[in-house]
């Protein structure tokens, strides 16, 4: 049993229908803490102890956010800023999230062939979230492929919305029961839905 | 009755007349007085002999000034300077007795006459350097707080001296006045005492309980009179109660036969920690203006001319000599105790005065028969003389002297500057979270409030605050107005806030002006008084039940959190709208203008709070707009 912490931004939740429809799969789960940001802390005070013990408390970290201008919205730069300090998670000392894992959850409203060497956008998304890979490296943490949702306003209309959520939820309970597979993992730059890492017959 | 007015005329007309032209040709407010008295008596003798009764009345002016002083000096800081009091004091009464005592042996003086003397020109006048000191701030400085030491030294040593000049008494002066005079100066012995007639152990024992009266009562007692006279909120009746207890504490001293002067600096002393400090000083202190005032014409005015010009180059030989004398005594002292450069010189030039005492020792010399009339009629002179010249002792010092000195001193004066400070006016709930803010970082601040409960209630808490209407101009001068980086002006009386703000503005054209404002209106009100910025007091509260109100409806922190942010922007822009159209001199139901602006205004607010975009802004649906929809889609 591992615990989960899913630390979700998003600032104009009127707006959203995605990640409410993913934010429902993940909150219907035990053992899953779910902590809206912009809710908790709408007027950007970030307690840091507080957020720092919350951190000690979980095994993997999920970043869920709609990508925006390439980044991450602006309370989850601020959360990096304030909560991941030197002695605490980098630096002399700093190894409170040492074997931890950091995984993105990321809605995008980009197609997915924007994302390539050749598409509008001119790189990948795993080229665009490095930051945060980097980051979980510095921290000593282990950095698990990002799942996307591109095309994310069109996903409902689509059809693919309510896959894409179920497969978070599962994706979120392997991780939970520890039937996720690490190593198949490193071979998807991205997680893919129709072949979700999960070992079988492991109970 | 209208010989008293007459002379009431004469005296006030010299110094409104006198003071005001030395202080802009910079001679300083003494000298100002000093030349008033010499000009209605001696050269016009509008004023005569009254006088010197007068005098025994105007040195009351001295008793109030010491109190004035004790309220400024805490406990602690009298012990801190208790070194200086009894060395540098001790020494220069000694030394200065001594050498003038032997000079005036050497002269052919009789003994006991000499150590008289040297004893009358011991002392210097707390009258004229304290108050100059004060006008020319000059107080705080190291040779000020010097000079300080040995005044009160000195006025603490006068007690000893009128007990040791009976002893001295010469036999054939004493059978000379006995013969000379029938009961003429009965008027001492008339006085009340309340040691008459007791043992040496019984008035030691009376001594000290009168001054433990005076701390205790001080200490405990004060506390809650002052509360309760200031309860009848009659201005009035409150500054009787501060001369009230001036006197009372002055008479008490005289009936144990201790200097009054003595024990109300003691009193101000215990007081100085006391909340209505600053409304004591400001209500003693007009009255000790005046009496001081009073005190140097009719210094001016007892000048003898006739003897003067008579022995001309004695009186003027005697006058330099005891200066120099004094100046050098106190010259080496500054040496020993390492004051430097202006100060050394300041505390050497501003005490070589005879003082005020001198009058008081020297006709208590002549009534016990230790100095013959004639040589204190002499010496009268020089005291007053010594102390004529003093004001020009002070402006040689600023003018010559200071220049040179203080190019090599420019750093170190700048250290010892007092620090700015931020008077709050009002400790109420508004005045109690800025104080805190204040304080926590660091900031010295001086708070006042006009209602003793609140400086109670907060006085428990730890919080220093000072009882006083902070719309009297004198009480926000006490508090430190000249020198204040800010002020804020916390009380909810709109009127005195205003009165507040404009006074401040106008001495202080360069201080900052916090200000608690009403609503709208008084912010505008604020503003034209010239406040820089106005706070509504329960705006930012409103704002913020209103935040939590829709939070608590469901809508999410962050939303609500920008509807918030939204509302006071369009607040604040409706305020600079009709700001312009805003006449303070208009009543705002008057203002046509206005009012239809505001109307105007008001449904603008309320379009962009609906979220139209027809109307001042769609702040709230605008942001994060996700792509591909604009912001008029939004509402469906």
């Amino acid at each position: 049993m591992k615990s989960i912490l899913v630390l979700y931004a998003h600032p104009a939740p009127r707006h959203s229908t995605a990640n409410k429809q993913m934010i429902a799969a993940a909150q219907s789960l035990n053992d899953v803490t779910f902590v809206d940001l912009y809710a908790r802390y709408p007027r950007f005070k970030i307690e840091i102890d507080k957020e720092q013990e919350q951190l000690l408390a979980h095994d993997i970290i999920i970043f869920q956010f709609p990508l925006m201008w390439y980044s991450t919205p602006s309370i989850l730069k601020e959360w990096q800023d304030l909560v991941l300090e030197y002695g605490f998670a980098y630096g002399e000392g700093g190894k409170a999230l040492a074997g931890k894992c950091l995984m993105p959850v990321v809605t995008v409203g980009g197609p997915e062939h924007a994302y390539q060497d050749e598409g509008y956008n001119k790189h990948s998304l795993q080229t665009f979230l490095t930051p945060l890979e980097q980051t979980a490296n510095l921290c000593s943490m282990r950095y698990l492929p990002p799942l996307a949702l591109f095309a994310s306003l069109r996903a409902s209309n689509d059809g693919r919305l309510d896959d894409h959520s179920t497969a978070y939820s599962h994706l979120l309970t392997a991780l939970r029961d520890e039937t996720f597979d690490y190593e198949a993992a490193q071979n998807q730059p991205l997680l893919n839905i129709e072949e979700l890492p999960i070992l079988e017959g492991v109970q | 009755m209208s010989g008293l007015l007459f002379q009431a005329f004469v005296y006030l007309c010299a110094a409104v007349i006198a003071v005001p032209i030395a202080k802009r040709l910079g001679l300083g407010s003494v000298l100002g007085y000093l030349i008033a008295g010499i000009v209605i008596g001696p050269v016009i003798g509008l004023v005569g002999s009254e006088t010197q009764d007068i005098q025994h009345f105007a040195e009351f002016g001295v008793v109030m000034m010491l109190f004035l002083v004790g309220l400024e000096l805490e406990p602690k800081a009298l012990w801190d300077m208790r070194n200086r009091l009894l060395g540098l004091g001790g020494l220069q009464v000694g030394a200065t007795a001594t050498i003038i005592g032997t000079i005036a042996y050497l002269l052919g003086v009789q003994w006991q006459s000499a150590i008289a003397v040297g004893l009358v020109f011991a002392l210097s006048s707390t009258a004229i350097v304290l108050q100059t000191l004060n006008e020319k701030g000059l107080m705080k400085s190291d040779g000020g707080q010097s000079s300080f030491s040995v005044l009160l030294f000195q006025d603490i040593a006068v007690i000893p001296m009128l007990a040791l000049i009976p002893l001295l008494a010469i036999k054939e002066l004493v059978d000379h006045m006995h013969h000379d005079d029938h009961g003429g100066s009965g008027g001492h012995g008339a006085e009340m005492s309340l040691i008459e007639g007791l043992a040496g152990w019984q008035v030691a024992g009376v001594t000290v309980l009168a001054v433990v009266a005076v701390v205790v009562g001080g200490h405990y007692l004060s506390r809650p009179l002052f509360r309760f006279i200031a309860g009848a909120k009659l201005r009035e009746v409150f500054t009787a109660a501060a001369l009230l207890l001036v006197v009372g504490i002055a008479l008490l001293m005289m009936l144990v036969g201790l200097s009054p002067a003595l024990g109300t600096f003691l009193a101000g002393v215990v007081l100085a920690n006391s909340e209505f400090r600053h409304e004591l000083e400001s209500d003693i202190d007009p009255f000790k203006g005046l009496l001081l005032g009073l005190f140097f014409i009719t210094v001016g005015a007892g000048i003898n001319f006739g003897y003067l010009f008579e022995q001309f180059g004695l009186v003027i030989g005697l006058t330099v000599g005891l200066m120099a004398i004094k100046a050098a005594v106190l010259f080496c002292l500054a040496l020993v105790f390492k004051l430097k450069g202006a100060d050394k010189w300041l505390f050497t030039l501003g005490l070589a005065q005879a003082g005020e005492f001198g009058f008081v020792l020297l006709s208590f010399t002549v009534q016990n028969g230790v100095i013959s009339g004639e040589l204190s009629q002499l010496l009268l002179l020089v005291v007053a003389l010594s102390m004529l010249l003093t004001p020009a002792l002070f402006i040689g010092y600023e003018r010559l002297l200071l220049p040179k000195l203080t190019q090599d001193q420019e750093r170190e004066a700048d250290e010892i500057s007092e620090q700015g400070t931020v008077i709050i006016a009002g400790i109420g709930r508004f005045g109690q979270v800025v104080n805190r803010m204040l304080l926590g970082n660091g900031y010295k601040t001086v708070v006042l409030d006009l209602s003793t409960e609140a400086v109670d209630r907060v006085g428990r808490f730890g919080v220093k605050t000072f009882f006083g209407d902070a719309s009297r101009p004198d009480l926000l001068h006490a508090a430190g107005l000249e020198e204040a980086k800010m002020i804020v002006v916390a009380i909810d009386d709109e009127e005195r806030a205003l009165e507040i703000v404009r006074h401040a503005r106008q001495v202080r054209p360069d201080i900052h002006i916090v200000a608690r404002a009403k609503d709208r209106h008084s912010v505008y009100d604020m503003y034209y008084a010239g406040a820089n910025d106005m706070i509504r007091e329960t705006f930012d509260s409103s704002v913020r039940a209103g935040r939590s109100a829709l939070e608590g409806l469901g809508v999410h922190p962050y939303e609500a959190e920008k509807i918030s942010t939204a509302f006071v922007q369009q607040d604040l822009w409706g305020i600079r709208e009709m700001a312009a159209l805003y006449n303070p001199d208009i009543p705002v139901l008057e203002n046509e203008p206005y009012i239809a602006k505001a109307k105007e205004v008001r449904d603008e607010m309320d379009r962009a709070m609906v979220g139209s975009t027809k109307g001042h802004k769609g702040a709230i649906d605008r942001a994060w707009m996700p792509p591909g929809r604009r912001p008029e889609e939004v509402e469906e």
